[in-house]
C-alpha cells in the first residue's frame, strides 16, 4: 500500500445530480505507466480533475504518496508533485516556447520571488534538454500561439515534465496528430515513465498498445476491468461497451 | 527560402535585437525626461510676460495655464499606467480607479485645506465646508493630515489598503471577468454616494478646495510654497514629470521580470496558470494594490495643480473614461497607455473649448472606432499597417 503513489477511495464526483465518479477505487505505483480508457462520459477526465484539485469530490478521498490532497487548492498540489496536461493543449499563446516553460520550471512561485526570479544558467540548459526531448529545440523563441496542433500538444507535455512532477496527468496526448506523431509521443512517455508514475487517458488503440502496461477501464464513473492490454482487448464486457462501439464508430465514419 | 538556423544562433539573434531595442528605448526615455524636466519648464521661465515693464509674451513662452494643464494630464498619464498593469498586462477590467484617484486626492486635498487654515473665507482654522456645516471641532481622521510627510505616505497607503482589501475578497473567491467589472462599479458608485454626503465631513458634493499652500518639513524646518506662484505650479510639474518617470520605470522592471510575464499568462490562460503552480490570486491581488497606489500618487499630484477635488471624479463614469485613454493609446503597452492619457485628455481640452457639446460623441465615436479598427490602439498603428501591408504583399505574389 505504502509504494501506490495516487490511490483513490471510494471516491465520488457529482455534478447537478449526475455521478461522473461512482465511489471509485483506483490506485497506480510509482514510476507506473497507465492508460485509461473508456466511452464518453465514463468519468475519465473527471479522475484527473478530481486528482489535481479542479473538482471537489461529493465522497471519498484522493491518496497522494501517502497525503490526503482533500482541502488542497490547485498549486498546492502542483506543488506537492503532480502535472496536468488538458484535453486541448493549454499553453501561453503569446509567451515563447522557452517562456512557456520558464513560468512552469519548478522553483518558488509566489509574488516576490517571481519579481526577483533570475534566468540561470541551470533553468536554461534544462529547459533546452526538455525542449531536445519534446523535440521543439528549433522553435524556442517562437511564439507558442503560432505553433502547429501537434507541437502545441508537445509543448504542453514538455511544460508538465519541466514541472518535475512525481506523477503525470496527461489527457488525451495525441488527439489530432498523426500517426508518426503520434508514435513519437508514444516514445516519448515511455522514455520519461522510468522516472516519474504517467497517468494517460487516450481513446486511440493504436497508441494505447504502443505505451500501456496496464489498462484501466472506466464505465458510468465505476472501474469496470483493470489489466494487460491483450487481456483487455478480449474482455467480452469491455468489448461490448467500448472497444465494440468504437468500431461502431468507425463504420459510421 | 529556408536557411537552417541554430538555436545557438537565433539566441544570440535575439539578444542582439533585445540590446538594440534596449538602448532605442533608454535613448527615447532620456529625451522624454529632459523635455519634460528641462525644456517644458524652462519655456515657461524664458519669454515670459513683464505686466509692470509692458513686456509682452514672446511666441515661444509655455504659459502657466498651458504648463499647468499638461501636469494635471501627466497626472492621468501616471494614473494610466496602473490601468495598463492590471487591464492590459493581467485582463482585469477595473472601473473604480477614479475612485482610488480620489482617494490619493482627498488625502492631499485633506493636508491642503488645514494648510489654508486661517487664510480661509471665514479666517477659521477649520476648513470653511466645516464652518458652514456648524462644524465646531476638527474631526478625529483629519487630525493626522496636519503633518505633510503622514500625508504623503497616506496618498499610496490609503488607496493601496483598500484595494488590498477589495482585491483580497474578490479574487480569492475567484470573482473574475465582468463579474468582476460590475462589483468595483458598485464599490465606486457606493463610495461616490458617500463621499456625497456632508456628514462624511470631506466637504460633500463641493469637495474640497481653497487650497493655499504647500508647507513640507524638511528636517525640522518648514518651508512654504505658495500654489498661486507660477513657480511652484512649474516645481508641482517637474515633481509630476519625475513621479511618472519613476512609475514608468518601476512598470517597466514589473511587467519585464517573470511576474510580468505571469500576469500575461493569467491574461491569456488563468486556469493554466493555476497548474503551473502559480496562485493567481495573489498576483492578481498585487498587481490591483500596485495600480491602486499609481492611481492614488496621480490624485495627490493633480489636486494642488488643479486646487480642487470632488466626488464628481470618483464617479464610475470618470473610470470608465480612464479605461478608454488606455485603449485609444494602446493597452498592454505602458507608453500606449500613457501617450493614451495625454492624447485622449487634449482632445477634451480642445473639445470642451471649441464645441463642448459635442464632446461625449467625440470620445464615443473615437472608442468605438479604436475598438473596431485598431484594436491595440494608436501605439500598434503602425504594425498593423505592416503587417496588413505583407499581407497584401503575399496576396498579390500569390498566382
Amino acid at each position: 500500500m505504502a509504494e501506490d503513489i495516487i490511490r483513490t477511495e471510494n471516491l465520488s464526483v457529482t455534478f447537478d445530480g449526475f455521478r461522473a465518479l461512482n465511489k471509485l477505487n483506483f490506485s497506480m505505483k510509482h514510476g507506473e505507466l497507465r492508460v485509461v480508457i473508456g466511452p464518453n462520459g465514463a468519468g475519465k477526465t473527471t479522475l484527473l480533475d478530481a486528482i489535481c484539485g479542479k473538482v471537489t469530490p461529493s465522497e471519498g478521498r484522493v491518496l497522494f504518496n501517502g497525503k490526503d490532497l482533500r482541502g488542497l487548492r490547485e498549486y498546492e498540489i502542483v506543488h506537492s508533485g503532480v502535472g496536468r496536461k488538458f484535453q486541448t493543449p493549454s499553453i501561453y499563446r503569446d509567451h515563447t516556447v522557452f517562456e512557456n516553460l520558464e513560468l512552469s520550471y519548478k522553483a518558488k512561485k509566489t509574488v516576490l520571488s517571481t519579481l526577483f526570479a533570475r534566468r540561470t544558467r541551470t533553468v536554461r540548459e534544462q529547459i533546452r534538454r526538455i525542449l531536445e526531448l519534446v523535440g521543439l529545440q528549433d522553435k524556442i523563441d517562437q511564439r507558442a500561439g503560432a505553433l502547429s496542433h501537434g507541437e502545441k500538444q508537445w509543448l504542453e507535455i514538455g511544460m508538465v515534465i519541466v514541472q518535475d512532477p512525481d506523477l503525470l496527468l496527461i489527457d488525451e496526448p495525441v488527439a489530432g496528430m498523426t500517426d508518426d506523431e503520434s508514435a513519437k509521443t508514444g516514445e516519448l512517455l515511455t522514455s520519461i515513465a522510468q522516472d516519474q508514475a504517467i497517468l494517460v487517458i487516450e481513446h486511440d488503440m493504436t497508441f494505447v498498445r504502443q505505451i500501456a502496461q496496464t489498462v484501466t477501464v472506466l464505465h458510468e464513473g465505476a472501474l469496470l476491468f483493470e489489466g494487460p492490454v491483450d487481456q483487455v482487448q478480449r474482455h467480452p464486457r469491455v468489448v461490448e461497451i467500448y472497444l465494440g462501439r468504437e468500431k461502431g464508430d468507425r463504420a459510421h465514419a | 527560402m529556408e536557411r537552417a538556423v541554430s538555436p545557438a544562433q537565433l539566441l544570440a539573434l535575439g539578444r542582439h535585437q533585445t540590446n538594440r531595442r534596449r538602448s532605442a528605448e533608454a535613448a527615447g526615455f532620456v529625451a522624454v525626461a529632459a523635455v519634460l524636466l528641462v525644456v517644458l519648464p524652462l519655456l515657461n521661465v524664458v519669454g515670459r510676460p513683464i505686466p509692470g515693464e509692458a513686456v509682452d509674451a514672446a511666441w515661444y513662452w509655455l504659459s502657466d495655464v498651458q504648463l499647468n494643464l499638461l501636469g494635471r494630464y501627466l497626472s492621468y498619464a501616471l494614473l494610466a499606467l496602473g490601468i495598463d498593469l492590471i487591464w492590459g498586462y493581467t485582463g482585469i477590467l477595473s472601473l473604480c480607479q477614479a475612485l482610488f484617484f480620489c482617494l490619493g486626492g482627498y488625502c492631499m486635498g485633506m493636508y491642503l485645506s488645514l494648510q489654508t487654515g486661517a487664510e480661509g473665507v471665514y479666517e477659521s482654522t477649520l476648513p470653511d465646508f466645516m464652518v458652514w456645516n456648524r462644524v465646531t471641532e476638527l474631526p478625529l481622521f483629519w487630525q493626522p493630515f496636519h503633518s505633510f510627510w503622514f500625508t504623503m505616505v497616506a496618498v499610496v497607503t490609503v488607496p493601496a489598503l483598500f484595494a488590498l482589501v477589495f482585491g483580497f475578497l474578490t479574487f480569492r473567491s475567484r470573482v473574475r471577468g465582468v463579474y468582476f467589472a460590475v462589483l468595483t462599479q458598485a464599490l465606486a458608485y457606493s463610495m461616490w454616494l458617500l463621499f456625497n454626503r456632508n456628514s462624511m465631513n470631506l466637504g460633500g458634493t463641493n469637495g474640497l478646495t481653497n487650497f493655499k499652500k504647500i508647507v513640507p518639513t524638511f528636517f525640522g524646518s518648514a518651508t512654504t510654497f505658495r500654489l498661486a506662484e507660477p513657480a511652484v505650479q512649474r516645481g508641482l510639474f517637474i515633481i509630476t514629470s519625475v513621479c511618472l518617470l519613476g512609475a514608468f520605470l518601476l512598470c517597466r522592471w514589473l511587467t519585464g521580470s517573470r511576474l510580468g510575464r505571469v500576469l500575461t499568462a493569467i491574461r491569456d490562460n488563468e486556469n493554466r496558470v493555476r497548474f503551473s503552480g502559480y496562485n493567481p490570486a495573489d498576483f492578481k491581488v498585487f498587481v490591483f494594490v500596485v495600480a491602486a497606489a499609481l492611481a492614488g500618487v496621480a490624485g495627490a499630484l493633480y489636486v494642488p495643480q488643479t486646487g480642487i477635488i470632488t466626488p464628481g471624479k470618483m464617479s464610475v463614469a470618470a473610470s470608465i473614461d480612464m479605461v478608454i485613454w488606455v485603449a485609444v493609446g494602446g493597452r498592454g503597452t505602458l507608453i500606449g497607455a500613457a501617450l493614451g492619457a495625454l492624447i485622449v485628455n487634449a482632445m477634451y481640452s480642445y473639445f470642451t473649448t471649441h464645441f463642448a457639446a459635442y464632446w461625449p460623441y467625440a470620445l464615443g465615436l473615437l472608442f468605438v472606432a479604436v475598438v473596431m479598427l485598431i484594436p491595440a490602439g494608436l501605439v500598434g498603428l503602425p504594425a498593423q499597417i505592416r503587417g496588413s501591408l505583407a499581407r497584401r504583399q503575399r496576396r498579390n505574389d500569390e498566382p
